[in-house]
């Protein structure tokens, strides 16, 4: 352990932080997983989609923003929290249309894996059926924005990895959508199925053609074990 | 004592979540012990004639007809458990909640691909579609949640059980599915 090494405390448990780390990279090295939806680790944080609110000295911060110091004291694992990030979950579920049992991402969602997390059943906020533009015109990659969930890792990894800038946010509120950068949709873009880009998508949205339904139910990646698990096995091992 | 009544109801679904019901495999002795099966498909019961404890619902609500039957099930079931995505979400009849129903009937029955001489149906006999597919909460209280395209013949077991043995349904990480 460096000099430099800080302590911070999670859920009453000491968590040892390097400067320059936000909380949740700390937590994440610790073994300790605090839920999160637009944070990928091989992208700079988005901090859009709020998942990964803690109590920072009792006020709320997007952990995956919010620079580790030392002896930072944070709630996470807390009733209050988790009913928070359910609510988010619920909300992304009734703002587009997501229907589970015909999606390709099903059983390897990002946010299917959440709400089972979390225990919702179902969520029970008003739908708001808003029709959403489907992208099919390119070869190998499609756009299905009803299971889009604003959380920007497309247009991160198109920036950071790929040197591009194919997706971008377009709007704002309600209206905030995730565009091209092609009049005539992807296909019009430099969009490449090899592009860190196209495997990025957390959900159903973004998704590689001729891929789909390939895995069995029940081999699937949340099937058995709940997201953050890899995270929390590390913890188990250490 | 009695045994606890329970009723079922297929509303827009595709059965699949009966099904399941009956997968439960020899089970099903053991639930014939434990319950009396009221108005149900099932036995093809077609109105309530006492007051019942569990009332399980598949499917969404896509019609005047599910609308009423709800309504029903709400008067004469205690506890009232949604089961499926379809009862829960709309399903996959909610697909075309994004599409005006004009649009849709049309599609269906006129400008379809394998449509010759097609009309709108319009006898008096066919339920009226609503505007969109309703999960069954959006209609009525619902008491319980059961989610899976169908909820597996264990979630419904457990499910089933816990409800009638006066317990918690606390569902395990591996029976809360979507699909
Ligand atoms: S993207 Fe995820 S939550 Fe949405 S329909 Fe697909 S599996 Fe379900
Ligand atoms: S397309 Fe996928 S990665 Fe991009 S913003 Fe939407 S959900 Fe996020
Ligand atoms: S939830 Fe699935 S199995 Fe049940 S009625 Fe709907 S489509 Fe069929
Ligand atoms: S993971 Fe931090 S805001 Fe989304």
């Amino acid at each position: 352990m460096s000099d430099e090494t800080m302590t911070i405390i999670i859920d009453g448990v000491e968590v040892a932080a390097q400067p320059g780390q936000t909380i949740l990279e700390a937590a994440d090295q610790a073994g300790v997983y605090i839920p999160r939806l637009c944070y990928h680790p091989d992208l700079p944080p988005g901090g859009h989609c709020r998942l990964c609110t803690v109590k920072v000295n009792g006020r709320p911060a997007s952990s995956c923003t919010f620079p580790a110091s030392d002896g930072l004291v944070i709630e996470n694992d807390t009733e209050e929290l988790n009913a928070f990030r359910r609510t988010i979950v619920e909300m992304l579920f009734v703002e587009g249309n997501h229907h589970c049992p015909s999606c390709e991402a099903s059983g390897d969602c990002e946010l299917q894996a959440m709400a089972y997390r979390l225990g919702l059943l179902t969520p029970t906020l008003p739908y708001l059926r808003q029709p959403r533009q489907l992208d099919a015109s390119h070869k190998d990659v499609y756009i299905d924005r009803d299971r889009c969930i604003l959380c920007g890792r497309c247009s991160r990894a198109s920036k950071v990895e790929d040197g591009k800038t194919v997706f971008g946010f377009e709007g704002r509120g309600i209206h905030k959508r995730i565009a091209v950068d092609g009049a005539k949709g992807l296909s019009d873009t430099d969009m490449s199925v090899a592009d860190e880009a196209a495997r990025i998508c957390p959900t159903g949205c973004l998704r590689v053609k001729r891929e789909g339904y390939r895995v069995p139910v029940g081999q699937r990646t949340y099937d058995h074990t709940p997201i953050g698990s890899d995270i929390e096995h590390k913890k188990a091992t250490r | 004592m009695a045994k606890p009544l329970v009723a079922t109801a297929p509303f827009t679904g595709c059965f699949g979540c009966h099904m399941s019901l009956l997968d439960i495999d020899d089970r099903i002795l053991e639930l014939a012990d434990l319950v009396e099966f009221d108005k149900s498909p099932i036995n093809d019961i077609k109105t309530f004639s006492r007051p019942v404890d569990v009332g399980l619902l598949e499917g969404g609500i896509s019609n005047d007809e599910n609308v009423e039957w709800l309504r029903e099930f709400r008067k004469n079931c205690k506890v009232l458990v949604a089961v499926g995505q379809c009862a829960l979400t709309g399903g996959v009849p909610a697909m075309r909640n994004t599409v005006p129903l004009k649009e849709c009937l049309e599609e269906a029955y006129l400008n379809g691909p394998t449509v010759v001489d097609g009309c709108i149906p319009n006898d008096p006999d066919i339920p009226i579609l609503l505007d969109k597919v309703y999960p069954c909460h959006e209609v009525v209280k619902i008491d319980y949640f059961l989610p899976g395209c169908p909820p597996s013949a264990d979630t419904l077991w457990a499910a089933l059980t816990a409800l009638l043995t006066g317990k918690d349904v606390g569902l395990p990480y591996e029976l809360i599915k979507y699909d």
